[in-house]
């Protein structure tokens, strides 16, 4: 399932909210937009959507749907081609929620050294995400 | 280190110093200040920043000041596990709070 070569950003954490509540705010568009980005989104199959920042876009295709307990798209922006897969479980005082970003490779910041790219846009968000990193 | 690559990047006139110096190759402070549209003084404060994040290094040539880019410098702020990490950390708080405010 995972290529052992690739890495993975994984974040999980326990929410005091059920499945199908958390599962609404990952798949309604207008939702999605209050947390993540503008986007396109429709929790079909095949579908092509782009989640839009003020530093870019990022492209995805919806890989899986499995209505409550799974949802995976494809992620590519800045030379970054991963696959974002949440998955929902049940526990007794809400839902254990994973997100797992793979597809890092080692050699993934060969994309950047060009510095061309729009990097400098995705930098120029960065001090926000900074601020959050210590 | 990658704090100190971040912050000098974080500003778009350091940006475009650096970029043209990554684009163009070295370049005195005087060349540098023809095209920046700030003064003298403050370019050469700019270009202390980037010194300091180690994006440039600078060389003295009788009375002028040479300056070029450091790509490699980049390579701490080029870990996309660190950037994504922290990314979805603050989206899964936005996420919650979020929840919080939806009806059942």
């Amino acid at each position: 399932m995972t290529d052992p070569t690739k890495k993975s950003v994984i974040v999980e954490r326990e929410v005091p909210h059920p499945p199908e509540k958390i599962w609404r705010a990952l798949t309604q568009s207008s939702l999605i937009e209050e947390w993540l980005m503008k986007n396109d989104f429709q929790p079909v199959v095949g579908h092509r959507f782009n989640l839009r920042a003020d530093w870019g876009a990022v492209d995805c295709q919806v890989l899986a749907v499995e209505p409550n307990k799974t949802l995976s798209y494809t992620w590519a922006a800045y030379g970054l081609e991963s696959v974002v897969t949440w998955t929902l479980t049940p526990t007794s005082t809400g839902t254990h929620l994973r997100m797992e970003q793979s597809g890092f490779r080692p050699d993934q910041q060969q994309a950047y050294q060009g510095a061309k790219g729009g990097w400098q846009q995705f930098f120029a968000n960065l001090e926000q995400v900074l601020a959050r990193i210590d | 280190m990658a704090d100190d690559v971040f912050k000098a990047l974080a500003d778009p006139t350091r940006r475009a110093l650096f970029e043209r110096l990554a684009r163009d190759g070295e370049q005195t402070v005087h060349a540098l200040t023809d095209r920046a549209g700030v003064s003298q003084p403050a370019v050469s404060k700019h270009l202390g920043i980037l010194k300091h994040a180690k994006l440039v290094r600078d060389r003295r040539e009788g009375r002028e000041t040479h300056y070029r880019a450091q790509p490699q410098a980049l390579a701490p702020l080029i870990d996309w596990m660190s950037l994504y990490g922290a990314f979805w950390r603050e989206r899964f708080d936005r996420l919650e709070f979020l929840l919080k405010r939806m009806d059942q």
